[in-house]
């Protein structure tokens, strides 16, 4: 029982990391760069999410949706300001810039709302009273926080991998992911197609957000690093560009975490996921969905 | 015959390299023409430039009428301007459908089933690979996806960049086939070559190019008989 248990925290938590990997990663496919500021944008839904609820007694889906669309301009903007000024650049420059504006939010929210930490609402989920299933006379609790988690991860991967296969935007974001000269050859505006790509990613970072601090509630200018470097890991873990990849990334990246915590020890949780992580680019460079092509000439 | 491409001592550089000199010349309605000249000549800086994927430091490229200045280039290809480039550039991890699809980006979607059954009737092989995944295909069917996706978005003057680059002698034959096809069929057509016997020998027109400068013009028979140009780059 205590099995199924942490089998649900790890996918609960998995799907966290999950939601946020396939913004690192869908960013990673087209503008070849790691927004390592992609963490702290979790971090900015998340406190928008409790000061509309908390501060301004909306209801909590309000609150989610506000932090939705500020998190998507957060995101454009950020695109705008700072990464789009260096498209020519060479990658290192930017991923210096992605790091100061890593810092950037951080600091701003500290200054925003300090740095002391905030006890995010875990009621938003809760039906009546109630926090969760409780099944086998008590012997095994599941939040309604995890099964949302799980299910609206699943939902959304659905989603993507339908925009992405089928509609005409998302092929234009893969085009553009794969050769941007030749996507602008077939009329495709390669600058709207990657703030598109960014706001889709933000706007699932501030979901992430919600989620995360729905069953993790302390709240603070720093909340977002740590998640966002292993919601990162997943993506690498999966095959960063790879969709899927990142799905399956997180899913097991949550799943390795919750268990040595649960069986082996807390300690060491952050080493064995880092260590797995190490071991799959050892026998598979490209991650573990990461495709290999091969080119024709 | 009306004018249609103009482009005007255009002056292009890669940084501090001056890889256009002042270079003139017009594509009528309904011809072929051929810019032919060496490794480094710069004929595909001139097309990637009428694309809008470089721009001029100096000098005009008028199209249909339109100066297009420094238009990026997916407002180009809207205006009826399309470009197979150089080494196809096609999107490999798509498949040939997709690929397809992309060309007509610009054009409303109830219009691309037609077109793409036209691409499909005159590339019969890419109709029996739709599905599969265009970076695994020959190099002689990836150059029919990049000149099908070209032509799917319906161009007024199609500009083709070397497409006989690394095709084995049957596949020259057979692109250059198409490439009189499409003539017949009223497209007007800018290819640059650096096998000048083929390329003058379909084209209205030819414009030899030497390090960025234009060096000799005459319809592609003139040409074919010059002797500077025979013996520069006919091999004889």
């Amino acid at each position: 029982m205590t099995f199924l248990s942490h089998l649900i925290t790890g996918l609960s938590l998995g799907s966290i990391y999950a939601i946020i990997a396939l913004g690192y990663t869908m960013v990673y496919g087209i503008a070849k760069m790691l927004n390592f500021a992609h963490g702290d944008v979790i971090m900015v839904g998340a406190y928008v999410c409790f000061f509309a609820v908390t501060g301004f007694a909306l209801p909590p889906l309000v609150g989610i949706l506000l932090a939705i669309i500020l998190c998507t301009i957060l995101g454009v903007v950020i695109e705008r300001l700072a990464y789009k000024p260096l498209r020519q650049a060479a990658s290192l420059t930017v991923l210096i810039t992605a790091i100061g504006v890593s810092y950037f939010l951080q600091n701003g929210a500290q200054i925003l709302w300090s740095a002391s930490p905030k006890s995010f609402p875990t009621n938003f989920f809760n039906i009546g009273e109630s926090k969760g299933i409780t099944l086998f006379d008590g012997g095994l609790t599941i939040s309604y926080v995890a099964i949302v988690t799980i299910l609206l991860c699943l939902v959304i991967m659905a989603a993507l991998t339908f925009f992405t296969g089928k509609t005409k935007m998302g092929k234009a974001m893969r085009a553009c992911s794969e050769n941007k000269a030749a996507s602008q050859l077939m009329g495709i505006n390669v600058n709207s197609t990657i703030s598109m790509t960014f706001a889709i990613g933000s706007a699932l970072a501030a979901v992430a957000g919600v989620l995360m601090c729905s069953a993790y509630p302390t709240l603070m200018p720093t909340t977002g690093a740590l998640p966002g470097i292993k919601a990162f890991t997943a993506a690498v873990f999966g095959g960063i560009g790879s969709i899927p990849g990142a799905f399956i990334g997180g899913i097991l990246l949550g799943l390795i975490e919750t268990f040595t915590k649960a069986y082996i020890t807390t300690n060491l949780s952050d080493a064995v996921v880092f260590a797995v992580l190490i071991i799959v680019l050892l026998v598979k460079p490209a991650g573990l969905l990461g495709k290999y092509v091969p080119e024709k000439v | 015959m009306a004018t249609m491409l103009k482009v005007n001592d255009i002056n292009v550089f890669y940084g501090a390299i001056h890889a256009v000199k002042g270079v003139s010349f017009e594509v009528n309605e309904g011809e072929v023409v051929t810019l032919i000249g060496a490794n480094g000549a710069g004929k595909t800086t001139i097309l990637n430039t009428v694309a809008g994927l470089l721009h001029t430091r100096t000098g005009t490229i008028d199209f249909n009428n339109i100066h297009l200045g420094h238009f990026p280039a997916h407002k180009i290809l809207p205006l009826g301007l399309a470009l197979v480039p150089e080494g196809r550039q096609i999107f490999q991890q798509m498949t040939v459908e997709e690929n397809l699809e992309m060309g007509a980006y610009t054009r409303p979607k109830n219009e691309i089933s037609d077109s793409l059954e036209d691409i499909f009737n005159r590339f019969p092989r890419l109709k029996e690979r739709r599905k599969q995944i265009a970076g695994t295909l020959s190099g002689g069917e990836q150059q029919m996806v990049a000149m099908g996706r070209a032509m799917m978005s319906k161009p007024k003057l199609l500009m083709l960049d070397e497409p006989s680059m690394g095709l084995a002698p049957i596949l020259v034959d057979q692109i250059f086939d198409i490439i009189q096809e499409l003539h017949a069929a009223g497209t007007t057509i800018l290819l640059v070559e650096q096998n000048a016997q083929m390329a003058l020998s379909v084209a209205d027109r030819g414009y030899v190019l030497e390090t960025g400068k234009i060096v000799a013009t005459g319809t592609g028979h003139e040409l074919l008989e010059d002797e500077a140009v025979k013996k520069a780059y006919l091999g004889g």
